[in-house]
């Protein structure tokens, strides 16, 4: 079999299934930062009930986070070996920083947090859970600056046959990690929002502890209802600086054939890719450029205007992304972005209004809700990075010559069953363990568990 | 000193702070099974490891991320070659992380024994194969004139590796041992500890012998006079360490096998040098610290970062094993 076909769904299926435990992660040791902050300053009992409730879920979480993350800091190497070469003067600085800096401190910390709740005062025991937090914050950003440079490569000039880093500050100020690193985190605010106020919803439903589970509600609302907005509004800015960087992603986005001036904006589209045409759509004329440009008038370029540029740039070839998949997983990105918004608000409406623990069609629906951000955090991820096809570096380097030569189809057929059976498996403990100690009477907590 | 150099010597630190933290975590895990008679002493096990394992784990990834940081060519030349034998690394560090976190969720046998069991493969299967993929450091792999690896999972597996394989489960599983009398608070169970850590020593110092003497004869350590000194040396606190454990001085055996780690990766990297992969097919093809290596002024930027915060990595690590200095008792079983 086709090991670029292979090595990329691979990757895929790795790193999708690793962002699902990292914004739970970077969100939700925040949250349990705070809960454990207002107990150690006015020592109200509830607020460290609610550390060690909601922490004992976030070290579940945090286990599957680690033990797929080394998977990712092995397999540039593994699977795309070509691509190591050409770029690891840049691309392996951001990883290696990324373990001094941030994997040192939160795999430390968070040891010392699970097992020191009796060995260290309040106000220490909580700062270790700020260290972690900032930590995984942290650690996203070099990956994300990692990321970028293959998004938009800068600071580098070609040399020895490979990109060899010109600037770090260049690196440290990329364009894309600007809109990048704030979409990623807000993103996570909302994700352990909503992780948080569904498990709640459901045990408000279960009729469990009423009075807990409404407290942490407050808190993740907050969390779910900032961070919904605001990845929103970065998301539209992102979008609007994607048009000048890679406007072939942003038409493939769009399903946008034809260069349009004003161009309208496709609700639904049925994509024909072969013949390079939309055979049906559902258009709102004038919107992509309003969209794009903030006015209604303002050309947006279509992808046949867009793969003759790149072939006069680059030479012959086809540097057409997969257009359904990215067309789609906007939509559901954005969809699932949309919903969490009106989420965020009803519960922040009812909340304030007292009546969300008896109100069980929103208690329902919040418990449905915490699909919403796994949703949109993986449409997004699938749209940056196959939008960005047939590069591995975006304008540099296809991922025909970042694969790995001396890696054979079957070597990679091997590891990806491998993987695909051993994160199928775990997915489905991770899950069960989650509903186990999520759902429950907290009465049932014992002092003595984190 | 040359950026190349230092770079390939903090490389080394790397992986010796690995071998050394990450090595008592394996041996602890190789020895669960065992030396846990019931469930309540294999939470004691787990628990010497609990608030460490994952800060020990990061000194691996670090040493990944500087390799590819620092020697570009060397990571992809590497984990491509190796490629089969790093998914299987890979599996057992997956399952090992979720094992420890995961086995006391449930109070039910079944759930606590299986997880137990994928801890103990999780920590024996990576001991073995980093023991593996040393000696092929040793004795060099067929890499061509492009850098790339030409042969399969079976041009890796030799009786010599193999032999390096076995004496990385035991040095790790004899280091291991040592790690859990010192902080175990199980009397019985540091009897008993104590008992095996003999009998594992005694077998590891004949395997290390042999280990040493094969790659004496069929790889390049007696090219170094570094590499001699601490082979030898290596020998040395081995013999001390059990000595000193049988004799019960369980701190200072713990200590003189924490040098003998050091000086077996010293040796390691004092014969490769200045390679970093040695090609078998034609010398010249070797990956060395200058073809492999990143541009100067990568390595300067890294190096900066490097000099500061490994410091910083090493106060507050050593600060988390004063936190919990005590020996752990039947009573410390929250997880």
């Amino acid at each position: 079999m086709d090991v670029v076909l292979l090595s990329r769904l691979q990757f895929g299926l790795t790193t999708v299934y690793h962002f699902f435990f990292v914004p739970l992660t970077i969100g939700l040791t925040l949250m349990v930062a705070v809960m454990e902050t207002i107990y150690a300053k006015n020592g109200n009992e509830d607020y460290k009930k609610m550390a060690k409730f909601w922490g004992k879920l976030l070290l579940i979480n945090f286990a599957m986070g680690v033990v797929t993350g080394i998977v990712q800091e092995f397999q540039f190497g593994m699977n795309w070996s070509g691509y190591s070469r050409f770029v690891g003067d840049i691309f392996g600085a951001p990883l290696a920083i990324e373990a001094l800096f941030a994997f040192f401190l939160e795999s430390t910390f968070l040891g010392i947090w699970i097992f020191g709740w009796d060995k260290l005062k309040p106000m220490m025991h909580a700062a270790c859970m700020w260290i972690v937090a900032v930590a995984s914050s942290v650690s996203a950003f070099w990956i994300l600056l990692a990321n970028s440079f293959m998004q938009n490569p800068v600071g580098y000039a070609i040399r020895n046959g490979r990109a060899e880093m010109e600037s770090f500050l260049a690196l440290l100020t990329n364009d894309h990690l600007q809109y990048q690193y704030p979409h990623v985190i807000t993103a996570a605010w909302a994700t352990a929002g909503f992780f948080v106020l569904g498990i709640s919803a459901i045990n408000l439903l279960k009729g469990h502890d009423k009075a807990f589970f409404q407290k942490s509600m407050k808190v993740a609302t907050v969390f779910a209802l900032v961070g919904s907005l605001l990845v929103a509004g970065v998301g539209h800015a992102q979008g609007q600086h994607l048009g000048d960087e890679q406007p072939m992603k942003m038409a493939a986005a769009e399903a946008l054939w034809e260069t349009e001036d004003p161009a309208g904006l496709a609700l639904a589209a049925v994509i024909d890719e072969e013949t390079g045409e939309n055979t049906f759509e559902i258009v709102l004329p004038k919107m992509l450029s309003f969209m794009m440009h903030n006015s209604f008038e303002g050309e947006v370029k279509g992808i046949h205007d867009l793969q003759a540029e790149m072939a006069a740039e680059h030479g012959e070839g086809n540097y057409i992304p997969p257009v359904t998949v990215c067309f789609w997983a906007f939509r559901v990105m954005v969809g699932a972005g949309g919903l969490m918004i009106l989420f965020a608000l009803a519960a922040l409406v009812f909340n304030k209004t007292g009546k969300l623990a008896r109100n069980r069609l929103v208690l329902k629906l919040l418990g449905l809700g915490i699909a919403l951000p796994y949703l949109a955090n993986s449409a997004g991820w699938i749209l940056a990075e196959m939008g960005r096809q047939p590069w591995i570096v975006y304008g540099l380097q296809t991922v025909y010559d970042g694969v790995s030569a001396s890696v054979s189809g079957t070597e990679v057929l091997i590891s990806l069953v491998g993987f695909a059976l051993i994160y199928t498996v775990l997915a489905v403990v991770d899950v069960y363990l989650l509903a186990k100690f999520g759902v429950k009477d907290v009465h049932e907590l014992e002092v003595k568990e984190v | 000193m040359e950026l190349n150099v230092l770079w390939f010597i903090l490389i080394g630190v790397l992986f010796a702070g690995f071998f050394i933290l990450e090595g008592f975590d394996y041996g602890v895990g190789i020895l669960l099974p065992f030396a846990g008679k019931n469930d309540t002493e294999r939470r004691v096990i787990l628990n010497t490891i609990g608030p460490f394992w994952d800060g020990n784990e990061v000194w691996l990834l670090t040493a990944g991320g500087a390799i590819f940081a620092a020697f570009p060519n060397w990571y992809a030349t590497l984990f491509s070659g190796f490629y089969l034998a790093f998914f299987l690394i890979l599996f057992g560090l997956i399952v090992r992380g979720v094992a420890i976190d995961f086995r006391s969720k449930l109070d039910n046998p079944t759930w606590r024994k299986t997880w137990d069991g994928l801890f103990f493969i999780g920590s024996l299967l990576p001991a073995l194969l980093f023991g593996v993929a040393v000696s092929n450091f040793l004795t060099g792999v067929p890499i061509d004139a492009n850098m790339e690896f030409v042969g399969n999972l079976f041009t890796l597996i030799t009786p010599y590796t193999l032999l390096g394989g076995i004496v990385f489960v035991l040095v790790f599983a004899f280091h291991g041992s040592l790690f859990l009398s010192l902080k175990s608070g199980v009397e019985e169970l540091n009897a008993r500890v104590k008992g095996y850590s003999v009998k594992i020593g005694l077998a590891m110092l004949a395997v290390t012998v042999a280990w040493v003497i094969c790659g004496a004869l069929i790889t390049g350590i007696l090219n170094s006079v570094i590499a001699i000194v601490a082979v030898a040396l290596a020998a040395l606190c081995l013999i001390i360490a059990v000595a000193l454990q049988w004799k019960g001085r369980s701190g200072l055996a713990f200590v003189a096998s924490v040098v003998a780690i050091l000086c077996v990766t010293v040796m390691v990297f004092a014969a490769m040098f200045p390679n970093v992969l040695i090609s078998t097919l034609n010398p010249l093809w070797s990956l060395t610290i200058y073809n492999a290596s990143s541009s100067p002024y990568t390595l300067k930027i890294m190096t900066i970062v490097a000099v500061t915060l490994v410091p910083i990595v090493l106060c507050y690590q050593a600060w988390s094993f004063w936190i919990f200095r005590k020996r752990v008792t039947k009573n410390d079983l929250h997880y």
